[in-house]
């Protein structure tokens, strides 16, 4: 029922409304987000695009509950998140919202399987299902012959698909990403796009920040910022990344020819 | 997170840098073990003080006759006897806090055997001595009530007298000995007991009966005892109402006056050896203080590594609340974290405290004491130190911003 809503009138997953955020600077107020209105509908695909200091990684942090906006509201779904306390935003981050980062900020000297399962372990998810569910994410990453590595014995594109798999643990409705592939080569930068085309394919709403036109064909949806406003908002078909599925197999397939 | 898993992230964190924990533990460490060194050292002073009143028998009061004054001098108690044969009887039979009690006298004299001399403390008593004195004998046995009545030349030595007359693997029981040129009879040896506790050669005495010691070594005064009578109580809550008793019945007996001083003197063996236990009390409370202070030292070693700590892991702390992890989490995590650290060291601090313990006391040849109670207090009071010293960085650690944590380098 509720799908065939949602076919006719998409359903709006985040809304912002007039959001303001301004940082004080000793006595200098610098605004970084100037009455930015936005609609997110589920399932978008959004490249949010812009030179730096154009107030993008603010809107990302918003976005991603880790930062209060100045003024203006914020809805996730029908909650106003705009002033909730820390604990609630913690639990929104655990629950709803996936982060990969340009850096993986993955925990050091610590695997991969309990990397992914630390977003579980904050979530209260029990001990068996826990290794489960982090186990299955790092198989949908391909990674699934890698839970027991260390994250610094790994290449960047594996850490950063380490980083997927924590990110959609938790099973979330909106994965953010801060230049995804702003560390990685080419190769494995589309290795990247396709798998968050995947995820994209399943239903979640990813959001990424690039700089990289290239990485922004692969989304349906461009957002250009400009001193803390939304400049530019278009739509497009986006470019498929991946032609065979699993990303493996597709390696070995490439260097066959 | 339930504690479990707090406590497993906690453990390795720091199981990270094994070496810095280690030498952050070491303060904890090295003020448990302090404490419990030091508190396990007095009380095994404690314990020699009470060994050595132990030694002189249990529940005793001393009674010694009164004192001279001659143009002003006083002789000190025991100068001029006023306690009497009779009075002995009566404090036997009419007090009945007392369960024994017997005449003392002794002096110094030279004593022979076949080929060696010893000049030693010759004590004239009763067979009730024995008792008293919580003394039993080793070889033989002791003399008798009838040998009190005939005036037997009978003696039982202390052990340091069969030593110096006889060597100390020989049995003398059977031999005789010259006392003043008088032949006695060996007929038994008291056990070893060794120093008193005012340092003195307990064993180093030999014990004759009061008759034959009037007769033979000093010369009585007839109705008069000339040394003093030694008392047990029933039970060591007896003798500060012995005392009173005997106080009323010498006076009575003496027929003094209501504003009369005492003719006699008593002592409390009981109360002197509480006193003397309650100074040692006192310097263990001062020795673990001092230890304490060596805990808080630690304690504070604690709170500045955690600082480094949270400081060096800012970004591990973003990381974690960027996928959802609460304050709380956060604190708990470094408090745990904190008190791992303390804890762990006292535990290691209670082995170490109890190793030193030991080998101090067999240093000194005293009894080593461990006091379980200071054991449990001193690794509560080392968990105590860890969550004082370690809420001030968890805290800090809880409060920081995510965004500012996540972009920390």
């Amino acid at each position: 029922m509720r799908k065939g809503i949602a076919m006719t009138a998409p359903e709006a997953i985040l809304r912002f409304e007039n959001i303001t955020k301004i940082y004080q600077m000793g006595d200098v107020s610098v605004p970084a987000l100037q009455e930015v209105s936005l609609t997110v509908t589920a399932g978008d695909f959004v490249a949010v695009m812009g030179a730096s200091g154009s107030g993008k990684s603010t809107l990302m942090n918003i976005l991603g509950c880790l930062d209060r906006p100045t003024s203006g509201r914020y809805f996730l779904g029908d909650q106003d998140v705009s002033s909730l306390d820390r604990n609630a935003l913690a639990e929104i981050r655990n629950h709803t919202i996936g982060f990969v980062f340009q850096n993986f900020n993955l925990l050091n000297r610590t695997t991969a399987l309990e990397n992914v399962e630390l977003p579980l372990l904050y979530g209260g998810v029990p001990n068996r299902e826990r290794q489960t569910r982090a186990r299955e994410a790092l198989e949908r990453v391909g990674l699934g012959d890698r839970i027991r590595h260390y994250s610094n014995q790994m290449s960047g594109g594996q850490q950063q698909r380490v980083a997927i798999a924590r990110a959609l643990v938790s099973r979330p409705k909106i994965i953010l990403a801060d230049e995804p592939t702003g560390n990685l080569d080419s190769r494995t930068s589309l290795e990247i796009m396709a798998l968050l085309q995947d995820l994209d394919q399943t239903g979640i709403t990813v959001i990424i920040v690039t700089h990289s036109p290239e990485v922004a064909a692969y989304v349906s949806r461009v957002l250009f910022m400009k001193d803390g406003r939304i400049i530019s908002d278009r739509r497009q078909e986006p470019q498929k990344a991946r032609m065979e599925a699993p990303a493996q197999p597709t390696a070995r397939g490439e260097s066959a020819l | 997170m339930n504690p479990a898993q707090t406590f497993r992230v906690a453990s390795r964190a720091l199981l990270r840098n094994k070496m810095r924990s280690f030498l952050t533990t070491l303060g904890v460490i090295i003020g448990v073990a302090a404490v419990i060194a030091m508190v396990a050292i007095g009380e095994g002073a404690k314990a020699r003080v009470m060994d050595s009143f132990a030694s002189m028998g249990s529940n005793l009061l001393i009674v010694m006759s009164g004192t001279t004054t001659r143009g002003g001098a006083f002789g000190g108690f025991g100068s001029m006897p006023t306690l009497t044969w009779d009075d002995l009887k009566a404090i036997q039979a009419e007090v009945p806090t007392v369960r024994n009690a017997v005449a003392i006298m002794q002096t110094t004299t030279q004593v022979l055997s076949e080929d060696q001399n010893w000049t030693t403390m010759v004590v004239g008593s009763a067979p009730e001595f024995f008792e008293v004195r919580d003394w039993p004998l080793a070889r033989g046995s002791g003399f008798s009530q009838s040998d009190v009545e005939g005036g037997n030349k009978v003696v039982v030595l202390g052990q340091t007298v069969v030593d110096k007359l006889f060597g100390s693997y020989a049995d003398p029981v059977g031999q005789s000995v010259r006392i003043k040129n008088v032949p006695f009879q060996v007929i038994g040896v008291l056990s070893k007991k060794g120093q008193s506790q005012m340092g003195q050669d307990n064993d180093d005495t030999l014990i004759i009966p009061q008759t034959t010691f009037q007769a033979k070594i000093r010369g009585g005064l007839q109705k008069y005892i000339q040394g003093i009578i030694m008392v047990s109580a029933v039970s060591s809550d007896d003798t500060p109402r012995a005392q009173t008793q005997i106080t009323d019945l010498l006076r009575d007996r003496h027929h003094l006056s209501v504003d009369a001083d005492n003719d006699f003197s008593i002592r409390n063996l009981t109360e002197l050896a509480s006193a003397m236990q309650a100074g040692v009390s006192t310097l263990t409370t001062l020795l673990a203080s001092i230890a304490a202070v060596s805990l808080l030292v630690g304690g504070i070693g604690i709170m500045n590594i955690m600082l480094v700590s949270v400081t060096e892991r800012t970004r591990e702390i973003g990381i974690r609340m960027a996928v959802g992890a609460k304050p709380r989490h956060i604190l708990a995590q470094f408090l745990v974290e904190a008190l791992v650290l303390s804890v762990s060291g006292g535990m290691i601090g209670v082995g170490l405290g109890l190793f030193a313990g030991q080998r101090l006391a067999s240093a000194f040849g005293w009894p080593m004491l461990i006091r379980l109670d200071i054991v449990l207090i001193s690794v509560v009071f080392s968990a105590v130190v860890g969550v004082v010293f370690g809420l001030y960085p968890a805290r800090k650690a809880s409060r920081l911003d995510p965004i500012d944590a996540l972009r920390f380098e």
